[in-house]
């Protein structure tokens, strides 16, 4: 057993402990500072996984092969502490609209990250559902945190019924996959899945487990509690769950079928490429009539997920080289994070001021704010895949993995062209946010808006990361193409 | 670093930079973007002055490795195809900024949209690279529909947007599809053009003909959606109609012709085999432009949407020129690109200058302009003329030139008879109307206070068209003799590719059977 290899996580864990103890010895007016302390600490971690100095970074396995450290996991880790140090930064400004103790979200924050570092190194379904519930049960406090508002405490409802439904569908999968073959390891599965796959139980089981990621990731038809969830919880938890909670559904949902069942996944391509279309067009075709910003955000992660899922079908087409669908999706997340961070720092300084999430909170924002109207324009522009942003580069790579199968199988042609339709529909509600932001001509309050350092900083490195994914996309490419062949079996 | 770099470099840098200008700093904002679109200009005349005509390959090469791994790099480099429509591109986008005095609210946002329109679609016609020959494209195209969305005019101004948007992103996202297709197909794992021909021609890997059968179409259908081919064309006549002049400037005049340089430079030598079998589909669907278009644009009340669904109909005479396939005929398409890019920035130039003064563009409401307007009233009447392919404008000459090429294959001359007709008589009936009803009879009394562009500043935009008109319609040589060399190597692939590849297929038959 190799310990050391978890020192990522044991640190993340310990601090988010730290944090707590913290807590009883701070004066309460300068417990917002807790979250500088925690970001100091997250960046640190951040610099040693590239350094590669320190045991994080080694390759190899734990705990029986349950726990494994690779390119993929490597890669996901770093995402994911990205993807937290922008949350906190988001949570340092929205401390005082949380009445109940800030350390406290600071601290969940900090261990639903250690989940999530926990499900990119998942190898064995035991770790895998660990992991899951580490996140998800920590979301369900992040998601009602707001106790003293109806909506919040309403998202948390939702989500906690759904998703214990889900976590409940995947842990009889895996007792029905654990029943038939007697492997919950990863690797040992791939060794004898190819026996079982005339077994109508078995597959059952995969179903079931791959319906409970579904959940995560928020494709149909497990999105439904999406758009509530996003509408109701605070912001910085929104943020977190439309980019870390479903990175780390797509980070599973990749070990599971193409490591451990690489068999199945094979002959799973067109029921991946009916979801993806569906989960493209659903999101996209409901985002259009939505007046609150942060649902239709949530609509827009659904059809995200949807291109995504793009990558998956294409991998499943040609398991044998993962390398251009696995680095499609890689690099489409890795653009995501930063778009999805602009936004919703955006998101909760804007609907500070005023009472209502309606869109027309957007009026006038370019005179209220040029840097806050700039940023969001840029993001929605960036979610719409317009060059020379992160998300053109993203959606560009997914097409062509997806292309590139054409030949094999007609249906990855269908599947292009719904996901152009999609592309098109959404330029509708992208450019609505847009023309909110700069053209519309009723705007109630022009009193300029004080943005905050820390949200200050969180818009400039989202916007580095927005312009220099779309820009220099060779070093993230590369990284992401290293990644992604694990998966090739 | 080469001239092309700069040449679609300053505009560029200028939208940045002004996006750091604040808003009430207005003579500032427009002072850079008529310096950098100036600069811009310069260059490319001074690049069409040292391009040395029957030169083969490309001249003024740049490339800079950007993705390796996908073989995606920034190459650019100008040839006889793309140098005349670098240079029309740089003076429409010069006189696109002169004429933006008309806008007067958000200028700040106009002008950044402007330069990056203009540098986008520079760049995207010198690359040589088609994974940035699309993204450039892109980066020009989406300003479009916000310009009209914002700044455009009359009560349609939204269904406008909304249609322009939809076909024009459908009709980029196909041509997208297509272009990855073929990168995917051909095998060449590169993006850059001149290699992708190289690996395809001179080392003999030609497409499989099922795989060129399902990128043509893709490449025609989605590149002829953003020419206006026909029946897809019914966004543009509406869109201009409704557009700020200089974005219908910069849209008819420059980006339009972005699709028809991709079906010449992309898909003539790389798919030859499905474009001989499209060949009977494209002319006739040119017909469809010529004809079709031409009668719609008899009945227009509108002067924009006349003008609109003229230039449309002229996509037709391209689309001829590019469906005979031979040397000449392709040669005068890449004329006509050329110089109809230069008319219709002309044409939408002076109905912009008649809407703002005059406050509408409704014919029968027009009447007598060229009493008031003496130098608008003889620019309108000169760019009508050159419209219906009068000898002395460059048109002429394009248009001469395809109706030969379209003649000389055999399967074309009936769509050939049609076409003249069509140029020849649809063309002369709606504009000499048009004239008739706009410059001539008697002048409304509420025009009486109508001022002409009497400065020499506000002359400079229509000069400059006039002039270019004039030159290339006197001097073709000027084109023609850059043009040739490099339409040769795309129409001998085009026509034999097959021819050249079978002797080896045989050749290894033998082998085996020995």
């Amino acid at each position: 057993m190799n310990a050391s290899l978890m020192s990522l996580e044991i640190s993340v864990l310990a601090l988010g402990m730290l944090v707590l103890l913290a807590d009883l010895i701070m004066p309460p007016e300068r417990r917002k500072f807790l979250g500088y302390a925690a970001i100091a600490a997250l960046t640190t971690l951040l610099i040693a996984s590239f350094s590669g100095y320190g045991s994080c970074s080694l390759a190899g396995t734990a705990f029986n092969g349950m726990f494994v450290n690779d390119a993929l996991s490597l890669f996901f880790k770093r995402f994911f502490i990205i993807a937290a140090i922008l949350v906190l930064f988001i949570a340092i400004e929205f401390a005082e609209r949380l009445a109940v103790g800030i350390s406290e979200y600071y601290s969940l924050v900090i261990f639903a990250l250690a989940g999530m570092l926990f499900a990119a190194s998942a190898n064995n379904f035991a770790m895998l559902f660990v992991a899951i519930e580490l996140i998800t049960i920590t979301f369900y406090v992040l998601v009602s945190f707001q106790r003293n508002r109806l909506a919040s405490l309403e998202a948390g409802v939702k989500y906690l019924i759904l998703g214990a439904l889900s976590s409940s569908f995947m842990i009889y999968g895996i007792a029905l996959i654990w029943g038939t073959t007697g492997k919950l390891n990863f690797n040992e599965l791939a060794a004898v899945a190819p026996q079982y796959t005339g077994e109508k139980i078995f597959l059952l089981g995969i179903l079931l487990v791959v319906v409970g990621l579904g959940f995560k990731i928020a494709a149909f038809p497990f999105q439904i509690w999406a758009p509530d969830v996003y509408q109701g919880a605070p912001t910085p938890t929104t943020a977190f769950l439309a980019v870390g909670s479903k990175a780390a559904g797509f980070v599973l949902l990749l070990r599971v079928l193409f490591v451990a069942l690489p068999v199945v996944a094979a002959h799973w391509v067109n029921l991946l490429i009916v979801i993806s279309a569906i989960t493209i067009l659903y999101g996209n075709l409901c985002a259009i009539p939505q007046r609150n910003i942060k649902r239709l955000m949530g609509y827009s992660s659904i059809a995200h997920a949807g291109y995504l899922l793009l990558g998956v079908a294409a991998i499943a087409g040609n398991v044998h080289d993962a390398t251009a669908g696995g680095a499609a999706i890689l690099y489409y997340l890795a653009g995501y994070l930063f778009t999805v961070m602009a936004s919703f720092t955006v998101i909760a300084l804007v609907v500070k001021t005023s009472q209502t999430e309606d869109i027309s909170v957007l009026a006038g924002l370019h005179q209220r704010s040029p840097l806050l109207a700039a940023t969001l324009t840029i993001a929605m522009v960036s979610l719409a895949g317009i060059p020379p942003l992160a998300g053109f580069f993203g959606k560009f790579l997914l097409l062509k993995s997806v292309i590139a199968l054409g030949v094999v199988n007609q249906g990855y042609y269908c599947l292009v062209f719904t996901a152009l339709a999609g592309v098109v529909i959404s330029l509708y509600y992208y450019f609505g946010v847009v023309r909110a932001i700069y053209f519309s001509k009723d705007a109630a309050d022009l009193s300029p808006i004080a943005i905050s350092g820390s949200a200050r900083l969180c818009i400039w490195l989202s916007l580095a990361g927005i312009f220099w994914l779309g820009i220099f996309p060779d070093t993230i490419l590369n990284l992401a193409s290293e990644a992604a062949k694990v998966l090739s079996s | 670093m080469s001239i092309l770099t700069y040449i679609s470099g300053w505009p560029l840098l200028a939208a940045l930079l002004l996006i750091f200008v604040p808003s009430n700093f207005r003579v500032i904002i427009r002072l850079v973007a008529l310096v950098a679109t100036f600069i811009s200009m310069a260059l490319a005349i001074c690049m069409f002055w040292h391009f040395k005509a029957g030169q083969t390959g490309f001249q003024f090469e740049q490339q800079i490795p950007w993705v390796t791994s996908l073989g995606i790099s920034y190459h650019v480099g100008v040839d006889g195809i793309n140098v005349g429509l670098i240079l029309m591109g740089a003076i429409v986008g010069f006189a696109a900024a002169c004429c933006s005095w008309e806008i007067e609210r958000r200028e700040k946002e106009f002008y950044i949209l402007l330069l990056l329109m203009t540098g986008g679609i520079l760049g995207a016609f010198a690359s040589l690279d088609l994974f940035f020959f699309y993204f450039l494209h892109e980066l020009a195209l989406v300003p479009t529909f916000i310009m009209i969305g914002v700044w455009g005019r009359g009560e349609r101004k939204n269904y406008a947007t909304f249609q322009i948007t939809l076909y024009l992103s459908i009709g980029a996202l196909l041509a997208l599809v297509g272009l990855i297709a073929l990168y995917l197909q051909c095998g060449a794992n590169t993006f850059d053009l001149p290699a992708i021909i190289k690996y395809v021609h001179d080392d003999n890997h030609p497409l499989a003909v099922k795989a060129q059968h399902f990128i043509f179409p893709l490449l025609l259908f989605g590149f002829g959606i953003l020419v206006s081919l026909w029946p897809f064309h019914s966004w543009a006549p509406l869109g201009y109609g409704v557009a700020p002049a200089p974005t219908a400037m910069l849209h008819a005049g420059v980006l339009k012709k972005f699709g028809l340089y991709g079906l010449i430079r992309i898909a003539l030598p790389l798919l030859p085999e499905a474009a001989q079998c499209y060949v009977q589909v494209i002319a006739w669907l040119a017909i469809g432009n010529i004809i079709y278009v031409g009668f719609v644009a008899m009945r227009q009340r509108d002067l924009n949407l006349l003008i609109g669904n003229s230039s449309v109909a002229h996509m037709g005479f391209i689309f001829l020129g590019i469906a005979s396939l031979n040397l000449i005929g392709i040669t005068g398409a890449v004329l006509i690109m050329v110089a109809h890019g230069f008319l219709a920035a002309l044409t939408f130039a002076l109905s912009g200058y008649i809407y703002k003064h005059a406050g509408t563009l409704e014919i029968s409401e027009l009447g007598g302009l060229c009493r008031k307007l003496p130098f608008i009233g003889t620019a309108l009447l000169m760019a009508a003329m050159a419209g219906c392919g009068l000898p002395g404008f460059a048109n002429f000459v394009g248009e001469a030139t395809v109706f030969f090429g379209a003649w000389s294959r055999p399967a074309l001359q009936t769509a050939t008879v049609f076409a003249v007709w069509g140029a020849l008589v649809i063309g002369a009936v709606y504009m000499t109307r048009a004239i008739r009803n706009v410059l001539h009879g008697p002048l409304p009394q509420k025009f009486n206070q109508l001022a002409d562009a009497n400065n020499v500043w506000r002359k400079l935009p229509y000069a400059l068209f006039l002039a270019s008109l004039f030159l290339f319609g006197c001097f073709p040589k000027l084109l023609t003799d850059k043009i040739q060399p490099d339409v040769k190597p795309i129409v001998s692939m085009a026509t034999q590719a097959r021819a050249s590849v079978m002797p080896v297929a045989l050749n290894t038959t033998s082998a085996i059977s020995n």
